[in-house]
């Protein structure tokens, strides 16, 4: 298993950089470096993450008894809140607010996002929505699930629905102003020579990304809006006593949060293409098919928002069009897939962390994704809907995936970000940890809900505890997993050893700036001549 | 950031642009702020179109309730907003114009006017806002349709989309006149020039977003059934 | 007053004051036409009249005092691209509440598989 040997640090003194450069809060609170609001997002969603990890270790508790712990009422509130937070507050911003606000001014070569302070601003918007929505947890939290379907949520429900409708409306445009700023910022900044066909990948999928959070975002505020005011006023309009259509919210409501998981997967795909190919030493294969793939998801993305409808009484025949748009929305993905295999075949492999993440990724999201397949087929959704079979799909997706690729791209830039090396031991431990208890965790969901056993339930049929033991037992060790991190990363913080410019020898603008870069990013605008992941035989390391 | 005085008449080779730092010309941040403008209207576009996303599905699957709304919506009011929204308009054009010739005094005048015409419209629909409430037509609050008793379910659905709708178009007016009063304020402080005008020329993008959104909602809202003279 | 043959706009279309109000004239005839067509009964027409009418009249407002017909071709692709996400929302919507009534008439070969003869 060869490992790229890290440069040996020649600094001497402190170099001055966009962490050193300013001390004290109001620095910070009133930054506008998107390095440093990167730094802000990074700290906030990480608490909101162990929150809603919280959430799952108490629901998962209370799943090792098949007549449940708490009651059916707290066991809704839980796994209501656990959606809430990890889709809104955690995977949603998670890559763009943190990586991507980071590099993608230093991938284009620009001095900053186009609009800074709209990126501080966003920030702020941010901790507004979490502070609502954590209201709405100490409170007693909501118990509709994260899809707050009408009429229970606005009829029916005691829960603190509006709390929570309003925190993550709030969380809305914090991540419209996110996408806006990227599509502005790579449309316009770009440096001399830096043409679309010679950006990184990452950065296509981030502007991907932005599309979808600029043209779906909207539609989630409207209808969280409409759904506040038939709560409080009952205007009638989700109330099918008065002819209200209860469907109409779930169109409004899933024409969003479709395209939010590809929100929620476009970037972890960027930073996939960006660590293979470091670890491949080789350029990604069919650069223009996985640039391309990235737009043929937002685009499509649009298109198939019906597949969470199928059991609704949707018309048939919109049912059938939304299935078969369903699988050509597969196809873009499967061909990144074949892209990433190909880059590594032939290319020199070592196996760092990222690495490890990135393999994790790949094998966790094809079965994720293949399973999707299972699910846009109208026939076996009707069996499948509404059961375990789907909670393992998503989750295979969006942590298998998602967060795997997010720990991936920590690992990767961590001595970018902060100038200091975490140990590699601990990571490749926790990594392998991470792999262990994700799988076991959600593959006996895929046969929970094979089997029969309905999502969203605090009981269930005795015959299913040993799955059931089995999950939990697995989501423990996952908590460990990402546990690990968290400690050995911030040890490195002060402990972990400084690094220089380019530790794993990769190409990418990011790597030719010093770590931590400085606050204007560029001492000169660059001039690029070169195409992206410019690797030549494996050389030695630039220190 | 220091405001240069640019007077008007004189040269203003030296006239300060705002150039932020970020930035590698004048030209480029005008560009970055045209299109940034552009994809935020984008995505009031979609934010206005799950209200009318609402509204189509509605009014197609109740095509007669919608209809015997229509004589409770007052179309000479409806229609004297929009005329007063057009000017306010083409007074926001003039503005913009005024700004780009570093005409300030011009500038101030029309932003003036256009704001004049934006509170009247505000007025307007406050008057009509009472007449609503007057005659039990707030759902959620006092709704009743002792006319048409056979609507009154779906004619409430549609009586909500009429308040959302304009609701929301309103207070983005309300949003438009704060704006405006910034670049009242900008404006007198003469900061506005040929050189630097970008603020003025966004503002103004925004303020005929949301005139477009009147009229669309004029039509749909007003002029259902077909009313009599 | 002022003459701006000495400043350099940045890229500056200043509009004529004419074309403005000419516009302006023309969004106002067109309200007072759409509604004195809706005094008229159409029927289904109506409401696509005033629609084309709202269609033109935004139009104008966004070619000419938005000022898209200078804009670059990136900002063009942007708006309709809003307008054509805006489409999409409303008509896949749509079309499962126009098509949740229709009913489906199975085939006689689907209904008789084993024996039957084949058409």
């Amino acid at each position: 298993m060869a490992t790229i040997a890290h440069g040996t640090p020649e600094i001497a003194a402190e170099e001055v950089n966009y962490l050193n450069v300013e001390h004290g809060w109001k620095s910070w609170l009133f930054t506008t470096d998107h390095k440093r609001i990167a730094v802000l997002y990074l700290i906030s969603i990480t608490l909101m993450f162990f929150l809603g990890g919280l959430m799952a270790v108490l629901f998962r508790i209370n799943l090792l008894e098949p007549e449940g712990i708490f009651s059916a009422e707290t066991y809704n509130r839980l796994f209501s809140m656990h959606g809430i937070i990890m889709v809104f507050f955690f995977l949603v911003p998670s890559i763009p607010a943190t990586l991507a606000n980071f590099l993608i001014p230093i991938m284009v070569g620009a001095k900053d996002l186009a609009f800074p302070r709209v990126n501080l601003l966003s920030w702020y918007i941010y901790v507004i929505g979490a502070f609502l929505t954590m209201y709405a947890v100490i409170r007693g939290g909501v118990d509709t699930g994260w899809t707050f379907y009408a009429p229970y949520s606005s009829t029916y429900s005691n829960s603190y629905v509006l709390a929570a409708a309003f925190g993550v409306f709030t969380a809305g445009f914090s991540s419209i102003l996110t996408g806006l700023n990227f599509i502005v910022t790579v449309h316009k900044m770009r440096a001399p020579g830096m043409s679309w066909s010679r950006l990184p990948l990452f950065v296509w999928s981030n502007y991907a990304t932005g599309l979808i959070q600029v043209l779906g975002t909207p539609v989630l505020a409207i209808v969280l809006l409409l759904l506040a005011f038939e709560r409080i006023a009952h205007v009638g309009i989700f109330d099918p006593n008065i002819g209200g259509d209860p469907i109409l919210f779930q169109h409004l409501f899933w024409f969003y949060s479709h395209p939010a998981v590809y929100i929620m997967i476009l970037p972890g795909m960027g930073v996939i293409s960006e660590i293979v190919s470091c670890f491949s030493r080789k350029r990604v294969f069919g650069y223009n098919f996985v640039a391309f793939s990235s737009m043929a998801i937002a685009v499509l993305s649009f298109v198939v928002w019906g597949h969470h409808m199928f059991l609704t009484g949707q018309s048939m025949y919109t049912s059938l069009a939304f299935s078969f748009l369903s699988m050509m929305v597969a196809v873009p993905s499967a061909i990144k897939v074949f892209n990433w295999t190909a880059t590594m075949y032939k290319g020199s492999v070592s196996f760092d962390t990222p690495m490890l993440y990135a393999f994790g990724f790949i094998g966790l999201f094809t079965i994720g994704g293949l399973t999707g397949l299972h699910l846009a087929t109208l026939g076996t959704d009707i069996a499948l809907h509404g059961t375990y079979f789907i909670v393992a799909h998503f989750h295979y997706v969006m942590v298998g995936g998602m967060v795997m690729a997010f720990m991936g791209g920590l690992h990767f830039w961590w001595p970018k970000i902060t100038g200091r090396m975490y140990p590699e031991a601990w990571s490749k431990f926790a990594a392998l940890i991470v792999f262990v208890g994700f799988n076991l965790t959600f593959f006996p969901q895929f046969v929970l809900g094979y089997l029969g056993m309905p999502r969203r339930y605090h009981a269930y049929p005795p015959e299913f505890q040993a799955l059931n033991v089995l999950s939990s037992a697995g989501a423990s060790i996952l908590g460990v997993g990402y546990l690990i991190p968290m400690i050995y990363m911030i040890w490195s913080l002060k402990k972990g050893p400084k690094v220089g410019p380019n530790p794993w020898g990769a190409a990418g603008l990011e790597w030719q700036i010093q770590s931590p870069p400085t606050t204007f990013n560029f001492d000169e605008t660059p001039i690029v001549t070169e195409e992206a992941y410019n690797y030549g035989p494996l050389e030695e390391v630039i220190g | 950031m220091a405001e240069t005085i640019a007077p008007i008449g004189h040269e203003v080779g030296a006239a300060d642009t705002h150039l932020r730092h970020h930035f590698a010309t004048p030209a480029q941040q005008m560009d970055a702020a045209t299109l940034g403008m552009w994809t935020f209207l984008i995505t009031e576009v979609l934010f206005f179109g799950g209200m009318f996303t609402a509204y189509a599905i509605y009014r197609g699957i109740y095509p007669a309730a919608f209809a015997s709304t229509s004589e409770y919506m007052n179309v000479k009011i409806g229609a004297t907003n929009t005329i007063v929204l057009i000017c306010s308009s083409l007074t926001m054009a003039m503005a913009v114009r005024s700004a780009q010739l570093s005409k300030r005094a011009s500038l101030i005048k029309y932003l003036i006017a256009t704001m004049i015409f934006g509170t009247a419209f505000l007025v307007i629909k406050g008057f009509e806002y009472h007449a609503k409430w007057v005659e039990h037509l707030v759902p959620g609050f006092n709704f009743a349709f002792p006319e048409h008793p056979e609507f009154v379910h779906n004619a409430q659905i549609l009586f909500f989309l009429y308040f959302c709708m304009t609701g929301m178009h309103a207070l983005h007016m309300v949003v438009g006149l704060g704006l405006l009063s910034y670049l009242l304020i900008q404006g007198s402080r003469r900061v506005f020039h040929a050189n630097y005008y970008a603020p003025v020329e966004m503002i103004g993008l925004y303020w005929h977003f949301v005139d477009i959104v009147w009229i669309f909602l004029f039509p749909l809202l007003y002029l259902i059934g077909h009313w009599h003279l | 007053m002022t003459s701006s043959e000495h400043v350099t706009p940045v890229h500056a279309h200043i509009p004529k004051v004419g074309t403005l109000v000419g516009v302006w004239a023309t969004l106002v005839v067109f309200t007072v036409i759409t509604a004195l067509v809706a005094t008229v009964n159409l029927g289904e027409f109506n409401v696509v009249v005033a629609l084309i009418i709202a269609v033109t009249k935004a139009s104008l407002v966004a070619w000419i005092f938005m000022g898209v017909r200078h804009t670059t071709s990136l900002t063009k692709l942007f708006v309709v691209a809003g307008l054509v996400w805006l489409g999409i929302m409303i008509l896949i919507t749509a079309s499962d509440y126009t098509s949740r009534t229709w009913t489906y008439q199975a085939q006689p070969w689907a209904t008789n598989p084993a024996g039957g003869k084949s058409r």
